[in-house]
């Protein structure tokens, strides 16, 4: 199963090497990672996606960095998640219009237009990419690319599972 | 009044502000600006051969002293040659801070002369490490490295500074409070968790004491002491808590695990309660973990909340330094109910004590067994002295059988295993307490990796002594392949004669002394422990076929302890 987890982190240089260097060493898998500032901006915030079962250890095991600043794990349901995908599918003329009224449903945005092919700018929540791509499967995927996650918990303290260091 | 300092001189005051009164280094191109202020220090210098024994040798001071140590060395490949240093560091919880040189800030990249990326090496292999990128940061990083190494979980701490950070100007400040928001190492265990903790202790039948090094790093022998003398719990000490608790007191049961007692192995796969105080159920401890102490329960005292449950789960979970959650559980039973009746359990423990005690046999015109040795070394130091171990036969026999009855008098490479770790370290103990006799036992293999360090403790007058077991083997492996593989040795012979020990000794400016047979033990002795102004060496041409026992083969269960060569036939 996959567990969504936020790291605050102090901005310092190298905090991104301490924190996969962590993962690798451990034998911890990172499905994803991203990292980008903060409102605070002696801080990151980085939004690890991780596999398996090891969840208490990776949090202790990411508190004893020293520049980690706080750990939650989000219960499923509990956080804003996003993730932005580009995505180029084959479209000759015969079959444009149809992708063209499917992306519309998904609220994909085409962002450019070849001969060939149509590219799709694709932002929301994990299982929408995830749909969109099925769909576009049936089309031909020529390449894609796709960020990590990113998450804020819901305004509601209480659907949130915080993991303090002690 | 701005005084304008170099980054050198900053960095030779910060760790003159440390209360640092000795490093152990090796100067070099990218170091270089540093040694010169150096020179009007009042720090003491320790010029290494190597810098794995640098870095040895600021483990071997730290654990003598309890206080941080200090190795500084030059960039590339000193900075490697220091590596294994710092993961032993690092595995045993050892505070050390080492400061290497780096090619200038705008060569980093280049693959300049002597540039290796120190700071990406060596960050797993340390509690934290810096890349020092302009010269007012040097007070504040220093400060927060002593902090760092010293505090929480202890462990070494590396600062990596460019040459041109070590030449730029800055204008001199003393370093202000340390400021790591992430950095909140637990110091008191929750009260809840105490009482839990206490009840259970009130309820076990059959618990005993599991101790590891985190109760030396905490300095809590003595509350160990109160506590377990309160309750009347028998103890294990594990191979870094030898000397956490006296031998000499009967509710110590020795070392467990792979080459511990019987009795200490066996208490802790009966009992009903571990009560764990800064140790980690190491795989040596513990051999196969699914049947491990099947039926206990575990209370886990630890400052890293990182190792409760990370092999075995704890039902009390305790998050704090030892020598306070003890002091915590010492006032709680103060409150509490009585202890339960266990003269079941010692009567169990007191047979496995008397039917399984460790042996040996010296036959007076045998070969000489290292056991011997170790015993004939106790009885004449009085049991007055530091011992260091290398890795092996030699490093088990030693923790089986010296008798330990203080903390820090008892210096080895646990957790990594780190062969040549003796001499460098025993330098580095001597070198923090003087006045004491540190002997360091060491086995024919190990000696030969580091053993050009005698060369530094002869020149720089640390006059330590070393005890070099030469069984013409690397003992340990030879045991596993006579174990395990059928007998089939496999480079694991070594020269009988060569390097002739004595010989070496006194080239590296020792006393060079060597005993073949078992009545010439005792003498070369008291020869060594006359001799004081130089270090001296002495050569014991040692059983080549011994084994060590009892032992649990690797991943096996504590319940199958090989007791002796004749249970494997
Ligand atoms: C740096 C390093 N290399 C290899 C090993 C594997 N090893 C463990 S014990 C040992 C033999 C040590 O031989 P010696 O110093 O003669 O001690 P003995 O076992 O004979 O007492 C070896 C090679 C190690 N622990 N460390």
């Amino acid at each position: 199963m996959k567990h969504v987890i936020a790291v605050i982190v102090e901005n310092k240089p190298g905090v991104l090497a301490r924190v996969s260097s962590m993962f690798a060493r451990r034998g911890f898998n990172i499905h994803s990672l991203t990292v980008g500032p903060t409102e605070d901006d002696t801080m990151s915030r980085m939004t690890v996606v991780v596999d398996g079962p090891e969840m208490e250890q990776i949090i202790k095991q990411l508190y004893k960095l020293v520049h980690t600043v706080k750990v939650t794990e989000f219960e499923p349901g509990t956080a804003i998640e996003r993730e932005i995908m580009l995505v180029r599918v084959n479209a000759d003329a015969k079959r444009r219009g149809e992708i063209l009224d499917a992306a519309r449903v998904w609220e994909a945005r085409a962002v450019d237009v070849g001969v060939a092919t149509i590219t799709f700018e694709v932002t929301g929540p994990p299982e929408r990419l995830a749909d969109f791509l099925q769909l576009m499967n049936s089309y031909g995927i020529v390449s894609l690319a796709k960020s990590g996650r990113i998450a804020l918990p819901r305004d509601q303290k209480s659907n949130k599972k915080q993991l303090k260091s002690a | 009044m701005a005084e304008q300092l170099t980054g050198a001189e900053a960095l030779i005051r910060s760790l003159e502000y440390e209360g640092v009164e000795v490093v152990f280094g090796m100067p070099g191109g990218a170091i270089l600006p540093a040694y010169d202020p150096l020179l009007d220090s009042s720090i003491r210098h320790v010029l290494a051969r190597h810098e794995q024994g640098a870095g040895h040798m600021a483990s071997g001071y730290a654990h003598a002293t309890g206080r941080v140590g200090v190795a500084v060395v030059t960039s590339g490949p000193a900075a490697t040659n220091i590596l294994t240093a710092l993961q032993d560091a690092y595995m045993d919880s050892v505070p050390m801070v080492v400061v290497s040189g780096q090619v200038a800030t705008t060569a980093i990249g280049n693959d300049a002369f002597q540039e290796a990326h120190t700071w990406g090496m060596s960050m797993p292999a340390t509690k934290h490490n810096e890349l020092v990128t302009s010269a007012d940061e040097i007070p504040d990083l220093i400060r927060e490295a002593f902090h760092l190494a010293s505090t929480g979980r202890k462990g070494p701490v590396l600062i990596d500074i460019p040459k041109d950070v070590l030449g730029a100007t800055m204008t001199w400040h003393r370093p202000g409070e340390v400021r790591l928001p992430g950095y909140r190492p637990a110091v008191k265990g929750h009260p809840k968790q105490v009482k839990a903790a206490v009840d259970l202790i009130e309820r076990s039948e059959r618990p005993v004491f599991y101790v590891g090094g985190g109760v030396v790093a905490a300095g809590a022998t003595e509350e160990l002491q109160r506590f377990a003398e309160m309750i009347h719990v028998p103890m294990v000490t594990t191979l870094m808590a030898r000397g956490a608790f006296p031998d000499s007191n009967p509710l110590n049961l020795g070392m467990p695990g792979m080459h511990g007692t019987y009795t200490a192995t066996t208490a802790l796969q009966r009992s009903d309660l571990l009560i764990t105080l800064g140790a980690r159920f190491d795989d040596r401890i513990t051999g196969d973990v699914k049947q491990f102490a099947p039926e206990a329960k575990v209370i886990h005292v630890d400052i890293d909340p990182a190792e409760i449950g990370k092999i075995r789960f704890a039902d009390v979970p305790i998050v704090g330094d030892a020598k306070i959650v003890l002091e915590q559980l010492i006032a709680q039973t103060e409150r509490g109910g009585p202890q339960p009746n266990r003269d079941a359990w010692f009567a169990a423990i007191n047979e496995w004590r008397t039917t399984h005690p460790l042996s040996y046999e010296q036959d007076p015109d045998g070969p000489i067994q290292q056991q011997y040795v170790i015993e004939e070394l106790q009885r004449l130091t009085g049991g007055d002295a530091t011992i260091v171990a290398g890795v092996g036969q030699h490093q088990m026999w030693t923790s089986q059988f010296w008798r330990f009855e203080e903390p820090r008098r008892w210096i080895n490479s646990g957790g990594l295993g780190t062969m040549g770790y003796a001499v460098p370290a025993a330098i580095g103990a001597k070198a923090g307490r003087p006045e004491d006799v540190v002997f360091a036992i060491d086995g024919d293999g190990c000696f030969q990796m580091t053993g050009s360090e005698l060369i530094t403790a002869a020149v720089e007058n640390i006059p330590i002594k070393v005890a070099v077991m030469n069984n013409a083997s690397l003992g340990m492996v030879k045991q596993w392949q006579n174990l395990f593989y059928d007998g089939r040795l496999s480079q694991t012979a070594l020269s009988p004669t060569v390097p002739d020990f004595v010989k070496f000794a006194e080239a590296c400016g020792c006393v060079g002394l060597r005993a073949d047979r078992p009545s010439e033990v005792a003498g070369v002795i008291e020869q060594a422990l006359a001799i004081n102004d130089r270090p001296v060496l002495i050569e014991f041409t040692c059983d080549p076929e011994a084994m060590v026992f009892p032992m649990v083969p690797a991943g096996g269960s504590n319940d199958d302890i090989i007791l002796s060569r004749e249970d494997l036939a």
